[in-house]
């Protein structure tokens, strides 16, 4: 049954805030059915949304699980924990987990389904039902892809980048695959549902005055992302397809022998694999944006130049492909290194702009905003590795070497403690209960120091020609020190996200957190906490990119840089203070 | 609407210049066409907008001055619960499978699909309940 959803009311009107709250209580549980018929058949966003953070949770930590088995294996030289071919799927899935099922979908699907329509004052999203078909794509691709460790012959094993021939049916035979492909599909389409859900909510659905320069910064960044998906998807959607048909049609598109081209998969991939590195990286930007400013108690530093970076890495982004593919000798290097490099201009916009967000302001250090900084140096770290790599001569001596592993890590980390301040900032709006700051203060302190002590070494294994996708290697005392130190960070990390799973029992409905508990400024935390159905009952007028902060503190105007075209109508204002 | 045209149009010439440039430094078949396919993905829809906001009221999400009270009304028309995106889901999870352990997993898989079209199609024709959003 549909439902015709009217504007909410203006705040303040007739002193209606405060009672609204309490009304929001009993009415937002009692739409539509309960239970896991509430779980199957919803169309609210919010309910969409944790299902996404949920599934994507669990499937980090089954890839992070992977991870400290590969971890152990290359623990001691010659080691014989995991047989050769076991490894090789272990490395494929570990990275088809955290890349396909786990980065991707906690972003658009997860966070920023949850948390756009809520900065922009929208009821839903734009395609509620097409939401949740998301969703279910999503979920019935992450289990195509584990029922791999099901089949005989067990996962897929080319790698999480399936490169031809490797992946074709000679070298590669088995169901293993073929499960990699067809998840690869469902949850292809499952993102691009999702941008063009994200892309129709923020052209359509924001409240009035929320103009586009009034967006947060993470709804302007998950704008970007939708557009993003949408121009990188269908690439690795049609690439897998034509994959699909030499495996099992005969078609000789990426084989020699039939007049294919090999590296043609390459750039297809690549097409969509860059691209997605800032499809993966954005989002997280917003988080850790929205984070520093919320704990700098000022508004975001450098607000439209913030914005242009975001464009800028966008449209830069689908011209870096060939990056990744310097040493096949047949691409643009010229090209590729300049745009590379491009990239690096935008990205320190916005670490310099994080800097300046909290220059000045009164940081709290919160979990939250503590998981915000350490992204900021682990990616800082990350992005200057990668300035390395733009740079076709050092690519030459680096490439698939151990270096680039530890510079594209650095990057993933940095992310997930991105997520991870995300998690800790609006889980209270999801669920309204704050989560344990003292265990959440642990898990930074472990997943900050784990995550760059497993890092360090692999650079400088890489620099010293430790190949990446080995199984094992050749007794050397230096390499044996190097790869325990990383194994020693990787179980340290995984004792963090365990951390992370007893915080969330010991807090389960313990801290009630309120509608604002750390006096942010973006609309989100105008409403309730959890919000009710279709999400606001009243409105507060939207006169800055921080309403919520206008409408709490209308004496505050010092730090507004101007957005503020005119007076906030004061009347009303004053009325509800 | 301006400044989302705006956007997609100033991506679709970023692209189109970035595919020209390519094309015509290095001779690459793949990346260029790909390039150009991204220039014309930010044509269509960016022209589209353009074209619509030279012909339409300014909306009180586009105004720097507007008032919550200038959006009163309906914002617009939602589902409520629904099942057919779950089968449908379960419809497309069969039909990938069917790819990988054999087509006779493509006769569940339709069945489903059809089955949540018609539900999904004939759901939202039933018409809209108000919902009940409080009022003041």
């Amino acid at each position: 049954m549909t439902e015709i959803i009217d504007r909410p009311a203006i705040a303040g009107d007739g002193d209606a805030h405060v009672g609204e709250h309490e009304a929001g209580h009993n009415l937002h549980e009692h739409h539509g059915p309960t239970g896991i018929l509430k779980w199957l058949t919803s169309t609210d966003h919010k309910v969409i949304g944790l299902s996404y953070t949920i599934t994507s949770v669990i499937m980090l930590v089954i890839g992070g699980f992977l991870a400290e088995l590969i971890r152990i294996q290359l623990s001691s030289p010659n080691a014989t924990f995991v047989s050769f071919g076991e490894y090789n799927q272990l490395f494929t899935m570990h990275g088809s987990l955290m890349i396909y099922l786990f980065a991707g979908p906690f972003a658009f699907g997860g966070l920023a389904n949850i948390i756009v329509p809520l900065q922009i004052g929208a009821p839903d999203m734009a395609f509620p039902r097409l939401n949740a078909l998301s969703y279910w794509l999503y979920l019935s691709g992450s289990i195509t892809m584990l029922l791999g460790f099901l089949v005989a012959a067990g996962p897929a094993n080319f790698g999480w980048v399936g490169y031809a021939p490797l992946s074709n049916a000679i070298y590669s035979p088995g169901a293993g695959a073929d499960l990699w492909i067809a998840a690869l599909l469902l949850t292809g389409f499952s993102a691009i549902f999702t941008g063009v859900n994200i892309c129709a909510t923020v052209f359509y659905l924001r409240a009035p005055g929320m103009t586009m320069f009034r967006m947060p910064i993470f709804t302007w960044n998950m704008l970007v992302v939708g557009i993003l998906i949408l121009l990188a998807f269908p690439v690795l959607t049609a690439g897998l397809i034509m994959l699909y048909a030499d495996r099992h049609f005969g078609t000789h598109i990426y084989t020699v022998p039939g007049g294919g081209v090999p590296v043609l998969w390459q750039h297809i991939f690549w097409f969509w694999g860059h691209p997605e590195v800032y499809i993966l990286a954005l989002p997280f930007f917003g988080m850790a944006t929205e984070v520093i400013a919320a704990f700098s108690k000022k508004p975001v530093f450098g607000y439209k130049g913030m914005v242009f970076a975001t464009i800028t890495i966008g449209a830069l982004s689908l011209g870096v492909w060939a990056h990744h593919m310097f040493t096949t000798g047949v691409v643009l290097l010229p090209f590729f290194s300049i745009m590379s490099l491009l990239i690096a201009v935008p990205t320190g916009i916005k670490i310099f702009n994080w800097i300046g967000t909290m220059w000045g302001g009164k940081v709290h250090l919160t979990t939250a905003m503590l998981f915000a900084i350490g992204f900021v140096i682990t990616f800082l770290i990350g992005g200057l590795t990668g300035i390395y790599l733009a740079s076709p001569p050092l690519d030459f001596f680096t490439h698939d070497t151990y270096f680039v592993v530890a510079h594209f890590h650095s990057v993933v980390l940095a992310l997930v403690m991105g997520g991870m301040a995300g998690l800790y900032y609006w889980g209270p709006k999801i669920t309204g209960y704050l989560l344990n700051e003292t265990i959440g203060k642990i898990q930074f302190w472990t997943f900050f120091i784990g995550a760059n002590l497993m890092v360090a070494p692999q650079y400088a294994l890489g620099l010293d020609g430790m190949p990446r996708r080995v199984a094992t290697y050749l007794h050397d005392p230096q390499w044996q020190t190097l790869n325990r130190v990383a194994t020693v960070g990787a179980l340290v990390m995984g004792l963090s996200t365990a951390l992370f799973v007893v915080n969330i029992v010991v807090s389960w409905k313990r801290y009630p957190a309120g509608d604002n508990p750390w006096d942010a400024q973006t609309l989100e935390w105008f409403t309730t906490s959890p919000p009710p159905h279709h999400n606001y009952y009243s409105l507060p007028p939207i006169r800055s990119e921080r309403p919520t902060w206008d409408y709490n503190h209308p004496n505050d105007r010092s730090l507004a840089h101007g957005h503020h075209d005119e007076p906030a109508e004061p009347s009303r204002l004053v009325a509800s203070t | 609407m301006k400044v989302e045209a705006k956007l997609l149009l100033g991506l679709g010439a970023f692209f189109g210049l970035m595919g020209i440039v390519y094309w015509f430094w290095s001779g690459e078949q793949a990346g260029s066409i790909m390039l150009i396919a991204g220039a014309l993905l930010g044509f269509l829809p960016g022209g589209y907008y353009l074209w619509w906001s030279n012909r339409m009221r300014q909306r009180p999400s586009d105004s720097a001055t507007a008032s919550i009270a200038d959006g009163a009304g309906t914002v617009d028309t939602f589902p409520g619960s629904s099942i057919w995106p779950f089968t449908l889901g379960m419809g497309a999870f069969f039909a990938g499978l069917s790819l990988v352990f054999g087509t006779w997993f493509a006769v569940p898989a339709a069945a489903l699909v059809i089955w949540a079209l018609m539900g999904a199609v004939t759901e939202s024709r039933r018409g809209g309940n108000r919902a009940t959003t409080p009022h003041h």
